[in-house]
């Protein structure tokens, strides 16, 4: 998720959705507002139909889905037919060892990811601003953005060419330099910091897009006054810019705070085997494994529910927290 | 003004820095481009290519021979191409519907995209959907539930909303439906931003791994990232060898760098065009959904 998508004062949006617009039918009923209006605009609505339809056949029934956490569900009965159970499912589940451990991975991987990852773009933004403009910039900047467009499965097979035991180049070269292989893809130990290298490889360059935004702009001025009072390089990185996008970074951070719950699904499923289950295990994995592979729906639907329940309060819990810093907020 | 020399050396640091780091960063792409093209012979003896002493094709002609690769390409360029081209008419379309003040219950509907970015109701009910539908095995199985996205219809309404509603206003004046307004005076004036979208939605189509593996039954209909996966990561490696009986296979390691680099190569030839456009700062909220 990112920055609100409409960001104007509240002012500009009333004055844009109109409070005059739609008073035209006033002391109409709605019904017949809306049949008026239907006769006099149909193209219009014909736009808006396929677009109308999609979110409520591809996003809306699947919601109404959720029903059968809290039902037996058998696909020879239906959704209708099935017997209700109320929360057996989520009784079951918290009661299940695997909960915590789902509980303890995700939130591992995510706190590893904000330790690591997340000052990363913040740093790499910062220096890349005292690069000059220029070629040696811009070709810095387009190798850094490049793997964000790769898909998980080339990153992982990236990885495992790589990083494997038996022939990965990695290992290769280590041998040379007269080291030990390394087995670093069935290693539980490493498994958690191997993540967080890929998603550094794949989002870093890309994460200090917003940062460098941010940083573009800086009134001139500002800086012009740092190097009058003294201010060197650094000083002006350090008493300048930095200040100047912390309000970006409360944001990410927070927006951060709310996504605690999710991590790549695609990047887990590519990089489990055997050998990690105990570490790689999370929320979604387990949800396909049991509902997808195992056929047990309902549970897994409760799982899921759980997760994104849990998700949503983060999310709006965050969101009050910026406004509570004097930032925008993101809705 | 003169810099002074601890300036210049944290510039000088910066730059080798910044440097080694793009070094690193390339460093994988790079690997696999270079033993992709070497001589099977070299990477055989060598097995550590830095560079090639001998370039070759050989693991290109190979791959391409076999069935399972084409037909995963075709796959895949069918998903990008027709996914790409629905998916800009349904989110343009809505979008430019919902920037128009005269639309009728129009906050109802953007609260309703709204909250689609906040909350999702799991794999499982999705996946069921897409089986009461009788989408299983179907390519449309991953076009149609990937049509459009919040983020991206919220930004081509933001985008539509900055050109001047008078336009619009004065083809309504002469008679002309919103509909044929959309047609022929909207798309036509924002194809720049229109490819823009257009080539963050193919990028996804591209890439999409995951519906694929649950929606799609046959290996025929594999797409080219399913494909990779079972050869780059699945211990029982099949597919690939069935049909190309005329070669003697190159080394298996050089086959998956060569199928790498081919499903990286479309990514790689629009990025200049995809650049452009985020370097602007407007595109971020669309890809980081």
């Amino acid at each position: 998720m990112n920055a609100a998508p409409d960001s104007r004062p509240a002012s500009a949006v009333k004055r844009q959705y109109g409070e005059g617009g739609l008073r035209k039918g006033k002391g109409r009923s709605f019904a017949s507002r809306l049949v008026s209006s239907f006769k006099r605009e149909k193209s219009l609505y014909l736009l808006a139909l396929p677009g109308i339809a999609f979110f409520i056949v591809f996003k809306y029934v699947p919601m109404w889905g959720i029903v059968i956490a809290f039902q037996d569900y058998s696909p020879f009965l239906g959704i209708k037919e099935s017997p209700w159970v109320g929360w057996q499912h989520f009784e079951r589940f918290f009661a299940n060892p695997d909960f915590l451990l789902l509980f303890r991975n995700t939130l591992a991987i995510n706190l590893l990811n904000l330790a690591l990852f997340f000052p990363l773009p913040i740093l790499i933004a910062l220096l890349l601003n005292e690069l000059k403009e220029g070629l040696y910039k811009r070709f810095i900047q387009s190798i850094l953005y490049v793997p964000h467009f790769l898909s998980w499965v080339i990153i992982a097979g990236l990885t495992f060419l790589l990083f494997a035991k038996g022939e990965g180049v990695i290992n290769d070269m280590l041998e040379s330099a007269g080291a030990q292989r390394m087995d670093v893809l069935t290693d539980p130990d490493s498994f958690w910091l191997m993540l967080t290298l890929q998603s550094i490889w794949k989002e870093a360059g890309w994460g200090t897009i917003v940062f460098l935004a941010a940083i573009a702009g800086v009134d001139p001025e500002r800086y012009e006054a740092a190097r009058m009072d003294g201010a060197g390089r650094l000083g002006m990185m350090w008493h300048v810019t930095l200040p100047a996008i912390r309000g970006v970074i409360v944001i990410l951070l927070i927006l951060r705070l709310g996504d605690l719950m999710d991590v790549g699904f695609e990047q887990i499923f590519l990089m489990y085997n055997g050998a990690v289950s105990q570490v790689a295990e999370v929320f979604d994995t387990y949800v396909y494994r049991v509902g997808i592979q195992r056929g047990q729906f309902s549970y897994s639907t409760a799982i899921g529910l759980f997760k994104s329940v849990i998700g949503l309060a983060l999310v709006l819990l965050t969101n009050k927290l910026a406004k509570k810093f004097g930032e925008e907020g993101v809705f | 003004m003169r810099e002074s020399a601890g300036s210049r050396l944290f510039q000088f640091a910066n730059v080798i820095g910044l440097g080694l780091l793009a070094v690193v960063m390339f460093f994988p792409l790079y690997y696999v481009f270079i033993v992709s093209f070497t001589d099977p012979a070299q990477f055989l003896t060598d097995k550590t290519v830095l560079y090639p002493k001998k370039w070759s094709l050989e693991a290109y002609r190979y791959l391409f021979s076999t069935d399972a690769f084409l037909r995963s390409i075709g796959n895949s360029a069918f998903l990008a191409v027709i996914g790409t081209a629905c998916s800009l008419a349904v989110s343009s379309s809505f979008a430019y519907a919902l920037s128009q003040r005269r639309m009728f219950g129009r906050r109802t509907l953007l609260l309703m995209v709204l909250l689609t970015l906040l909350f999702s109701p799991g794999i499982i009910p999705h996946y069921m959907l897409v089986r009461e539908l009788g989408l299983m095995g179907s390519l449309w199985a991953l076009i149609l539930p990937a049509l459009a996205n919040g983020w991206n219809v919220l930004l081509m309404k933001g985008f539509f909303d900055s050109i001047p509603a008078e336009l619009s206003e004065s083809a309504a004046i002469d008679g002309c439906s919103a509909l044929r307004t959309w047609l022929s005076i909207i798309v036509p004036i924002s194809l720049p931003a229109m490819a823009a979208f257009g080539l963050f939605y193919a990028v996804g189509y591209w890439n999409q791994f995951f519906n694929a593996l649950l929606y799609l039954q046959s290996a025929e209909q594999w797409p080219i990232q399913v494909l990779l996966q079972n050869m780059l990561l699945s211990a029982t490696n099949t597919d690939i060898a069935a049909s190309a009986a005329d070669y003697t296979a190159p080394p298996t390691e050089m086959l998956k760098m060569a199928a790498v680099v081919t499903a990286t190569a479309p990514i790689l030839a629009v990025y200049p065009f995809l650049q452009k456009h985020f370097a602007k700062g407007s595109m971020i909220g669309s890809v980081k959904g």
